[in-house]
């Protein structure tokens, strides 16, 4: 005999626990998590470098490196003398909230301020799963051309951050900003907006105050929570 | 890209269920996928039909609904359905809305024996 049985369940919902669980143990440890996302060869990684060389002096950092092999990005940034942590998915094409739990071991997380995890290059998938973070930014290079909000909506409405990265490349390619932020505001008006060049290091100031800010923003709240 | 783990989790949750209900064999899976959810029909049913594979959904037809996106907004309270990725409303032009629907992912039902 054939059966219809109901279920109505989310596909993603194991995800789901496993990043709330990570928001939990990160929220007990006052961190600031982000979960930076955007195509091979954005930036990540130098934006990585940049931030941890503006706030290195204030600011304890971590990284977790995604990546699907190699460990030649978490040596980048080990070389910066920061916390870090690779991640090789193996094939996966993103980051989930098991693997970043389970790197978690690997981490002093008493000793951070801010963790910031690296996911896999690719514009579609990595937008899909929470991984416990405070809050996804994303990298969009003048390269990639300013009709990627068009093709990747997505990952534009997931983001709190956008971040136009290599400025410096805009006399050699056919790239709009206006056009760019136009299309990224219309998916999220709440995208908060920086044009930076990880090379030159033009930009990259107000990225800098503007991440400084988060962070203080939760040392506050743990204070306020103990008091 | 990621329709492997979706289709992973897909049979993940058909398992604990059929086991729940007693089910041997599972012919049909319903799923709701939404227009905003980056997961692709085709690709997700071949992923399925391989990871199913001498399992007791081997075999099983996924029956997807497209749902569309939708949205309300905050100020004027109107519902639309998005055209064209545009979020802002078409009826005051406010960018203030919530997304009623579009983001799904859910497996509805399943028939078995």
């Amino acid at each position: 005999m054939t059966l219809k049985i109901p279920v109505v369940r989310d596909i993603l919902a194991a995800n789901e626990r496993l990043a709330e669980d990570n928001r939990r143990i990160f929220r007990q440890a006052g961190l600031f998590v982000i979960n930076l996302m955007s195509g091979p060869g954005a930036g990540k990684t130098s934006l990585l470098e940049r931030t941890i060389d503006a706030l290195r002096q204030e600011i304890r950092m971590g990284v977790i490196e995604g990546d699907i092999q190699s460990s030649y990005d978490a040596e980048r940034i080990g070389q910066k003398g920061v916390q870090v942590v690779q991640l090789n998915t193996g094939g996966s094409c993103h980051l989930d909230g098991n693997m970043i739990k389970s790197s978690l071991d690997a981490l002093d997380l008493g000793n951070l301020d801010l963790l910031m995890v690296e996911n896999v290059g690719n514009l579609v998938c990595p937008a899909e799963f929470n991984l416990g973070e405070d809050m996804k930014a994303m990298i969009l290079s003048v390269a990639e051309g300013d009709d990627k909000p068009l093709k990747y909506p997505l990952m534009f409405q997931e983001s709190r951050v956008l971040l136009i990265n290599k400025i410096d490349l805009l006399p050699y390619v056919e790239c709009d900003v206006g056009k760019m932020r136009e299309r990224a505001l219309q998916l999220n008006a709440d995208l908060e907006i920086f044009e930076v060049s990880c090379r030159t290091g033009e930009g990259l100031d107000s990225w800098a105050d503007w991440l400084r800010q988060r962070v203080s923003d939760r040392k506050a709240e743990l204070d306020g929570a103990k008091t | 890209m990621h329709e492997m783990s979706i289709a992973q989790s897909i049979l993940d949750i058909i398992f604990q269920e059929s086991q729940n209900h007693k089910v041997s064999r599972v012919l049909s899976v319903s799923l709701k996928l939404g227009e905003l959810s980056a997961v692709q029909s085709e690709s997700l049913r071949f992923c399925f039909e391989l990871l199913s594979k001498g399992t007791l959904a081997e075999g099983a037809k996924l029956d997807i609904e497209r749902v569309q996106v939708t949205c309300q907004c905050q100020e004027c309270g109107s519902k639309f359905t998005v055209q064209e990725l545009v979020f802002t409303c078409p009826s005051c032009n406010s960018p203030k809305i919530d997304m009623l629907s579009g983001r799904e992912l859910s497996v509805e039902s399943f028939e078995g024996e």
